[in-house]
């Protein structure tokens, strides 16, 4: 029976891991190691920003060790994602770091890096040859929508991790890739089907998830013919049934169906079954390969410049009269805003109440306040950080000082934690592209470069 | 009657992609789970009430390997867009913990 072992160190590239676990999962023997390096989860800021989400201090702790267990063991080290969004920055971010510990711990090996940063000449002709679609209830990509994105990415399949193998990298850094794509390619290339290794990489790609307690660690898969072995290194940790069919749902639309890259993963008929009471044995999953290959794109626009403020009342006759006194404060705000030349098309002003509807604004479902206290993040957004920066200062001085019926706190409404108060976010983005092409094959988008590390 | 957060074991919301959110309740018991399914309390248009979407919107799936029901539904604000509160997602569940289910055990 082909049997093919691959482990995980952690959900998220930087999240962390216990050194222990490692140990204990190299000592069974996988064929591969590797992370998963990013996520859309944490917004649309970091793929337009080219910054990740994780810091490179943390980063640098986790690939230190995965670089050094994979050259003592002689396996693949790959990281999908590379920097959090993939991008071209993120990409040689991580790959600096890589040589960087390289330098530090006398690791020599092959690199590869796969770029996934499109150009819009090159999207643009995709787009103009009808080889595109929108997903969900995106508008169709058109010219000025690829011109006005910051920074757009493919996510790659499978194919391209492959072809690194194949030209003898041992360090892999792709840039956007589907999560699964950088266990299921090198699984299938083992000699693994479809169905058993994409579901393998459904679970390594966010790490000890499919176990508890869940926090950010290894996990082990051990993968067949026909089913998988799912068990985390570090002994604290449990892999149940439970855990399992609460990790088959987790971040997806549908549990049964998952759309990759050239198919369809169907896990309708999936059993989940305690191998003991550690380990959960996973079959039933099925692949159907799609009729054409498609790549998922990713890209973010500019939306203007941010700047924020956090104070929070207790006072409970302002509490009492809450909406109206904002809707004065906004009245205010636009009469001064006016007065220093900023109209109110250059700005969105949203005041977000903590203790009423912070969380769930229009979901909301509780009307009446039972707070004593109230927290605000007033926030704009600009055209400019100018007129952000102006705007929230006049917000934050109205939040103070504006008068309302029965107002006895004659000195101030609000209490401010900072000094200083205002804080300047910077550009904000959002996503403007989420659309799939139909390339000439799976690796045209992603071209490979290698190094020696 | 028993609501939801005194006999599911897992409820909890996450994004799907930046413009859909996805909310899961699971039972650890299945034979739960199969009375749950039977009274046909959850279903999209309990989601599409509870969400003010509409009810085509809500992709709703229940998952008897897993134990599960499974709602999929647009999000107000895609995430990280101007007037989003929750950039992950994570926290547009609580709706769902006081939906009352008729069990009888």
């Amino acid at each position: 029976m082909n049997e093919y072992r691959m482990l995980s160190t952690s959900g998220i590239l930087g999240y962390g891991y216990a050194e222990e676990s490692l140990k204990i999962g190299m000592s069974w023997q996988p064929h591969l190691i590797g992370c998963d390096g990013g996520s859309t989860d944490p917004g649309p800021y970091y793929l337009g920003a080219g910054k990740s989400f994780t810091s490179r201090l943390a980063v640098k702790r986790d690939l230190r060790l995965m670089l050094i267990a994979a050259v003592a063991a002689r396996i693949p080290c790959i990281i999908g994602t590379s920097g959090g969004a993939g991008g071209e920055p993120h990409l040689q971010d991580t790959a600096a770091l890589v040589r960087e510990i390289a330098r530090e711990e006398g690791l020599s090996f092959k690199m590869a890096l796969i770029h996934s940063e499109q150009s819009k000449e090159s999207l643009i002709e995709r787009v103009n040859a009808g080889k595109s679609r929108p997903l969900g209830k995106m508008p169709p990509l058109d010219a000025d929508r690829i011109n006005r994105a910051e920074r757009i990415v493919g996510m790659m399949g499978p194919e391209p991790f492959v072809k690194a193998l194949d030209g003898g990298a041992q360090v892999i850094l792709a840039g956007r890739s589907s999560d699964p794509a950088q266990w299921a390619g090198p699984a299938m290339r083992a000699g693994i089907p479809p169905a058993p290794a994409w579901y393998a990489g459904k679970m390594l790609e966010c790490g000890a998830e499919p176990s508890v307690p869940k926090e950010p660690d290894n996990i082990f898969l051990r993968v067949y013919d026909d089913h998988l072995i799912c068990e985390p290194p570090n002994p604290i940790r449990r892999s149940t049934p439970l855990a399992v069919a609460n990790f088959a749902l987790h971040e997806n639309s549908s549990p049964i169906h998952h759309t990759e890259p050239g198919g369809l993963l169907d896990t309708s008929d999936c059993v989940f079954e305690a191998v003991n009471d550690r380990a959960v044995k996973v079959s039933g999953m099925t692949w159907t390969p799609a009729k054409e290959y498609t790549i998922k794109l990713e890209g973010v626009e500019r939306a203007g410049y941010r700047a924020i403020t956090i104070c929070g009342t207790r006072d409970p006759v302002l509490i009492g009269q809450i909406d109206s006194y904002l809707a004065t404060h906004r009245e205010k705000v636009g009469l001064k805003a006016a007065s220093f030349g900023v109209p109110p098309e250059d700005y969105t002003m949203i005041v977000r109440t903590y203790g009423k509807d912070g969380v769930m604004a229009g979901w909301e479902p509780v009307k009446q306040i039972t707070s004593h206290e109230l927290g605000f993040v007033v926030e704009v957004v600009a055209k400019t950080q100018d007129i952000a920066n102006a705007v929230i200062a006049m917000a934050r001085t109205s939040m103070l000082h504006a008068d309302f019926p029965g107002r006895l706190c004659k000195e101030g409404n609000m209490a401010f934690p900072f000094s200083p108060s205002d804080i300047e976010l910077g550009p904000m983005f959002r996503f403007s592209i989420f659309h799939v092409v139909a390339p000439k094959d799976p690796f045209e988008m992603f071209p490979i470069e290698y190094e020696t590390v | 009657m028993p609501r939801i957060r005194d006999i599911a074991q897992i409820c909890k919301s996450k994004n799907a992609g930046p413009f859909m959110v996805t909310i899961d309740v699971l039972f650890e018991d299945h034979e739960r789970y199969r009375k749950v399914k039977a009274t046909g309390v959850l279903n999209a248009a309990l989601f599409a009430r509870l969400y003010g979407v509409a009810e085509e919107d809500v992709l709703f799936t229940p998952y008897d390997t897993a134990a599960a029901f499974k709602a999929t539904l647009p999000r107000l604000v895609p995430a990280g867009d101007i007037g989003d509160t929750d950039v992950y997602g994570a926290q547009q569940h609580a709706p769902l913990l006081d939906v009352e289910v008729p069990l009888n055990d």
